[in-house]
């Protein structure tokens, strides 16, 4: 069983045995609109906590996607780019975007559960 | 995550167009836009309302533009002094596209000139009108002609190919008219100064309402089957699709209108007498080649290049900009304009443009990206 955490960037980040899947919210798609292109981490490479990871645009607006927590990318979602939609349809399932395996879960305690996201997005949409 | 939308301005207490509660109503997104709130999308989306307006027809609010009305016995000539188009041959119910050039060439704004016979109606941009019509109203000494604002008018754009079914059924007249034509309508019992000309490169119109009946004829438009309302977002990846320049980025008081491909809109008597502001820069450029050129640029892969990144040669040296870009819904892909010096500006170069740190390769290609569908009669 995955503990889900957020971040004010509007990732989640879900995390089982040390590895977190990292996408972006059902509320980040919605602001975002019909996603276009998606560009995902190559496996291997480092990523510090809230640097850049990822790439999602919309038809008007690019945005990027940051790392939650720091750690090595174990796991690209490679279909994602060949089907950008995924994002806008199953944004917290089928449309991860990588895997990242933490070195430093501690990192996880500055993430919002549930229902700390949800009032963050209430207090500012 | 955070988004960069470049088209998003800041205001200080928006104003509305006389359709702002039907816009809130439908539940569109709104957002500041030359000092105005207006709908970047509706629910629908940007992607499906881009395709429903290529595909049947789609409601545009315009009513942010500025409408006026040149009149007066000297108002051709007052107006020829400050464009480079040809007027005086602009015959009674045609409708020309047009530029106000600087003392430098550059383009102070483009805008849409329809000869009503007793009057000139003038459509310009929403973040120019005010400078736009100062700048007209100040250069009418010592011509008979008064510049009146409409200020009680909104205006609406139908576009797409069911656009004409629809018109049809509420005035005839309109199946009649032409691209780039315009003429007196009824509209639901208000009396409208409908265009048949747009911004989509769809056959489509453009319709001057008094503003108390912009809302029950937009509702009207609206409960026709084949009719969306579409906002902002599509607006602009149409134009884009259509090759059509944006003001303040595709053009603006640096670009000539040489310089943005637009010397088709330089009319013969006015290349060879000048008499507008700029006549001397755009006649050498019009006779020597302009230095750089605007060009359609097609990247090669499937990422969005947008406004502001940089193109560079194949040697890598940064040759010029790009002022629009994006991804084309019907195009299905990415699209993008922009500067390129003359020698790189024909068809079929190669260039690469740099996105997040990374050359992407890029083709110049002509221009529309989509094939224009204007009902020419």
């Amino acid at each position: 069983m995955s503990t889900i955490y957020f971040t004010e960037d509007h990732e989640w980040i879900a995390v089982e045995d040390g590895v977190g899947t990292v996408g972006i919210t059902s509320f980040a798609q919605s602001q975002l609109g019909d996603v276009v292109f998606v560009e995902v981490p190559e496996v291997g490479i480092t990523l510090d906590k809230g640097g850049e990871a990822a790439v999602v645009e919309s038809v008007k607006a690019a945005s990027e996607v940051y790392s939650p927590v720091s750690g090595d990318v174990v796991e690209s979602n490679e279909s994602l780019p060949d089907a950008p939609g995924t994002v806008n349809e199953d944004p917290q399932g089928e449309g991860w975007f990588f895997k990242v395996k933490l070195t430093d879960p501690s990192e996880l305690d500055d993430l919002m559960d549930l229902v700390a996201y949800d009032a963050f997005v209430a207090e500012h949409s | 995550m955070t988004a960069h939308n470049p088209a998003a301005d800041s205001a200080d207490s928006p104003l509305v167009t006389p359709l702002h509660a039907l816009h809130v109503e439908l539940g569109a997104r709104m957002v500041p836009f030359a000092g105005y709130d207006m709908p970047v999308q509706y629910p629908l989306g940007v992607l499906k309302e881009h395709l429903h307006t290529r595909a049947k027809a789609g409601l545009f609010d315009v009513s942010h533009m500025g409408q006026a009305r040149l009149v007066g016995p000297d108002r051709i000539a007052a107006l020829e002094a400050l464009c480079p188009g040809e007027l005086v041959k602009l015959k009674e119910g045609r409708q020309r596209y047009t530029v106000l050039t600087n003392d430098a060439g550059g383009i102070l704004d483009d805008l849409m000139i329809t000869n009503r016979g007793d009057d000139l109606f003038l459509v310009v941009n929403a973040a120019c009108k005010d400078a736009d019509l100062a700048h007209i109203e100040a250069h009418l000494a010592g011509f008979d002609a008064r510049l009146e604002r409409l200020e009680d008018r909104a205006l609406v754009a139908l576009q797409g190919p069911a656009a004409v079914g629809v018109m049809a059924g509420l005035d005839a007249r309109a199946a009649d008219m032409v691209f780039m034509s315009g003429m007196g309508l009824t509209l639901d019992g208000a009396d409208c100064f409908v265009t048949r000309s747009g911004y989509t490169g769809e056959d489509g119109y453009e319709i001057s309402v008094p503003a108390d009946r912009a809302d029950a004829l937009a509702r009207r438009l609206l409960a026709e089957e084949a009719v969306e309302a579409i906002g902002l977002g599509a607006r602009d990846s149409l134009r884009l699709e259509a090759g059509l320049c944006l003001y303040g980025s595709d053009i603006d008081t640096t670009t000539t209108p040489v310089e943005a491909g637009l010397t088709w809109i330089i009319g013969k008597r006015r290349r060879e007498d000048g008499g507008f502001p700029g006549a001397a820069v755009i006649q050498k450029q019009l006779a020597e080649g302009a230095p750089r050129l605007r060009v359609g640029l097609k990247p090669e892969g499937r990422a969005p290049v947008r406004a502001h990144a940089e193109i560079q040669d194949l040697d890598g040296k940064a040759v010029g900009e790009v002022t629009s870009g994006g991804f084309g819904p019907s195009l299905e892909g990415p699209m993008a304009m922009g500067y390129v010096p003359a020698a790189l500006a024909n068809e079929g170069t190669k260039v690469n443009v740099m996105v997040r740190g990374k050359a992407l390769p890029a083709v110049i290609v002509s221009m529309p990206f989509q094939p224009h569908s204007y009902h020419r009669g």
